[in-house]
C-alpha cells in the first residue's frame, strides 16, 4: 500500500477534514437524490418521521425506492423486505474493503461495526480514495467525519422532499436525477489511481448495461462479480508478462 | 402508521445485515492481499457498472430523454471537471445537469 501523503495529526483532525470534504459535491449530490425521494415518499402517503427514520435507518437509496415502489403496489411485507435486502448486497464487498482498510489497533469492533452503518455509494468512493493516503489511524475518523455530514443532511434533504414535493417541475427533477451518474463517473474516473481499479472501471462500465438486459435483479452482482473478476485476472496477467 | 415504522426497521435490518457481514470478513482480509485487490475490482466494477447503467439505459424521469442528450451532457460534465476547472466536482457536476436540462428544452 502506499505511503500516506496527508496527515491530519489527531483522529479528531482527520475528522472535521472528513467533514469539511463532504460539504460540496457530495452533499449536493445525496441531497439532490434524497429530496427526490422524501417528494416520492409523501406521494405514497408516508408520513414524515417515517420518511426521516427511513433516510438514517436504510441509508440506502436504491433501496428505500424500492421499499415505497413495492409498498405503492401492496405487495407483502416478506417479499419487500427480500428485494430491498438484495439491493444492498453491494454493500458486503464495499464494506469489506473499507474497514479492512481501516482497520488500526486503536479502534476495536464496535467502532467498526457502528460505522458500517453510514457507509454510502458517495462515501465509500471518497473514503476508499482518501484512506490509502493518510496514517491508518486517521482513516476511520476521516471517513466518519464525512460520512455521519452526508447522513445527516441526506435525512434533512428526505424532510425537504416531504414538502416541495409538489413544488418541483420535470426539468428540475431530470437534473436532481442526473446529479447522480454524472458525479460518480466524475469521481470515479478522476479519483481512481490504481492500475487495477481504472481496469475494473472499464469492465464494470462494460458489463453493467450488458448484465442489465440479461437480469435486471442480478445486474449490479452479475456486473461487479464478472467485470470486476475479470479486471483482476487481467491485471494479474499483465503484471506477470 | 406502525406498520409503516414496522417496514422501514424490517428494511433496514435487511440492509444492514450486508453491512456487518462487510466488517467481519474484513477481520479476516489482508489489505496488502491478492483477495482484497479482487475484492476491491468487484465493488469498483459494479459501482461502475451501476453508472453506465444510469447513464446509458435510465429507468424513471431519465427516460425520458435521448441517448444523444445524456451523453453530450456526460461529455460537458466531463470537459468542465478535466479541462476547464482541472478537477472541481461541484463545477463538473453543475456543468453536466445544466447542459442536460438544456439540451432537453432546446430539443
Amino acid at each position: 500500500m502506499d505511503e500516506p501523503t496527508i496527515d491530519y495529526r489527531t483522529p479528531r483532525g482527520a475528522l472535521a477534514a472528513g467533514a469539511r470534504d463532504a460539504v460540496g459535491a457530495p452533499v449536493a449530490v445525496l441531497a439532490a437524490g434524497y429530496v427526490g425521494y422524501g417528494a416520492l415518499a409523501s406521494g405514497f402517503d408516508f408520513p414524515l418521521h417515517v420518511i426521516v427514520v427511513s433516510s438514517l435507518l436504510i441509508w440506502a437509496l436504491p433501496g428505500q425506492l424500492i421499499m415505497l415502489e413495492m409498498h405503492a403496489v401492496s405487495a407483502q411485507l416478506v417479499l419487500i423486505v427480500l428485494a430491498v435486502s438484495l439491493s444492498a448486497s453491494r454493500f458486503l464487498p464495499m464494506t469489506t474493503v473499507l474497514a479492512a482498510m481501516m482497520r488500526h489497533p486503536r479502534y476495536n469492533s464496535w467502532p467498526m461495526y457502528a460505522s458500517a452503518q453510514l457507509l454510502a455509494m458517495t462515501c465509500w468512493v471518497a473514503a476508499v480514495n482518501r484512506c490509502p493516503q493518510l496514517p491508518a489511524e486517521q482513516r476511520l475518523p476521516y471517513f466518519v467525519g464525512f460520512a455521519l455530514v452526508c447522513w445527516l443532511a441526506s435525512a434533512a434533504a428526505s424532510a425537504v422532499g416531504y414538502f416541495a414535493a409538489g413544488a418541483l417541475s420535470e426539468l428540475v427533477k431530470l437534473a436532481l436525477v442526473f446529479m447522480n451518474p454524472i458525479y460518480f463517473l466524475l469521481i470515479l474516473a478522476g479519483e481512481t489511481k490504481a492500475a487495477s481499479g481504472r481496469l475494473a472501471l472499464v469492465a464494470g462500465a462494460i458489463a453493467g448495461p450488458i448484465a442489465y438486459t440479461l437480469a435486471p435483479q442480478w445486474s449490479l452482482l452479475a456486473a461487479g462479480l464478472v467485470g470486476g473478476t475479470a479486471a483482476y485476472a487481467l491485471h494479474r496477467w499483465s503484471r506477470r508478462g | 402508521m406502525g406498520d409503516l415504522l414496522l417496514l422501514v426497521l424490517a428494511c433496514a435490518a435487511g440492509t444492514y445485515l450486508w453491512r456487518a457481514l462487510g466488517v467481519a470478513v474484513a477481520g479476516r482480509l489482508d489489505p496488502d492481499g491478492e483477495v482484497f485487490t479482487w475484492m476491491a475490482c468487484v465493488a469498483l466494477a459494479m459501482v461502475a457498472g451501476l453508472v453506465s447503467r444510469m447513464l446509458i439505459e435510465p429507468v424513471g424521469v431519465l427516460a425520458t430523454t435521448s441517448l444523444g442528450v445524456r451523453l453530450a451532457a456526460t461529455a460537458c460534465g466531463l470537459v468542465v471537471y478535466f479541462v476547464v476547472t482541472r478537477r472541481n466536482l461541484l463545477a463538473g457536476v453543475l456543468a453536466g445537469c445544466v447542459a442536460l436540462v438544456l439540451l432537453q428544452t432546446l430539443r
